[in-house]
């Protein structure tokens, strides 16, 4: 585990980057990792982030697309247009969580 | 690695650059429902990486494609001897529906979908789908027959020239 800066934040990330403390996630980060990957967070956005932070916590890991298109009802076509090219992976970043390790 | 000095964020490769131009071709030659879900769980794998993906549905996995048959598709004892059961067993009237009804149930309880929704849900993720001309024409089926989503009956030939320099998977 490695300790990074993001301004005056520190935040604990794995070796590839994603945030492993969920508690250390706000709402300001969010906007600021959408902004790594060139992602200007809209509603649509911030409706599949809620979700995962919020499944996550129930389930203790983090919601495939088919979960997030089921159970949240953002149809996958959706996802693939609001987090472009790897959406489950690209998602999990944006909302501090480890990238989904279910197959479907 | 546990480092105790901050350093800059971090940002995951998302490979993007390294998914451009990649492709994935699977061809779906069976229509057994255990072997129907490699070729669809791989697609949408692919899919998910950013990787362009096409399917062709050729011989027995035509049935995966087939609206009066996809929804249908049996597994049986018979002839594999991973259900380490006795294979007299499998050829018993009943075993077939017996067996079928069980591994959809256990597809069911981990929340992957049935046939007809997993294509679905890979179309929607923008994967293609393809049927093969040679078997519609044996099989006297033509594009009403077939599943919606199935973009057009082709020929091997034009399958091969559409995943020119993709990585091909047969199952």
């Amino acid at each position: 585990m490695t300790v990074v800066t993001l301004g005056d934040t520190r935040l604990h990330i794995d070796s590839e980057g994603f945030l492993t403390e969920y508690g250390e996630w706000t709402d300001e980060l969010a906007g600021q990792l959408a902004a790594q990957l060139g992602i200007e967070l809209t509603d649509e956005h911030w409706k599949a982030i809620r979700f995962l932070r919020t499944d996550y916590l129930s389930r203790g890991e983090t919601a495939t697309l088919r979960r997030v298109s089921t159970v949240a009802g953002i149809p996958i076509k959706q996802l693939f247009v609001l987090f472009p090219g790897k959406p489950a992976k690209k998602m999990a970043y944006v909302a501090g969580l480890p990238k989904p390790r279910g197959c479907v | 690695m546990t480092t105790t000095e901050s350093m800059p964020l971090v940002v995951p490769d998302f490979g993007d650059h390294a998914t451009v131009g990649r492709k994935l071709a699977i061809i779906c030659s069976k229509g057994n429902l255990d072997m129907a879900y490699p070729g669809m769980i791989l697609a949408n794998a692919a899919l998910g990486e950013g990787v362009e993906t096409h399917l062709f549905f050729t011989f027995w996995g035509f049935d995966m494609i087939t609206k009066s048959r996809m929804n249908d598709l049996k597994f049986t004892m018979l002839g594999n001897t991973a259900t380490h059961l006795p294979q007299g067993l499998g050829g018993m009237p009943g075993m077939t529906a017996m067996a079928t009804h069980q591994l959809k149930k256990q597809i069911q309880d981990i929340g992957v979908p049935d046939v007809p929704e997993f294509l679905e849900q890979i179309v929607a993720s923008g994967g293609h789908l393809w049927a093969c001309r040679m078997s519609a024409e044996m099989m006297h089926l033509d594009e009403s027959d077939l599943y919606e989503e199935v973009e057009g009956i082709i020929s091997a030939a034009d399958f091969i020239e559409k995943t020119d320099g993709a990585q091909i998977i047969f199952i």
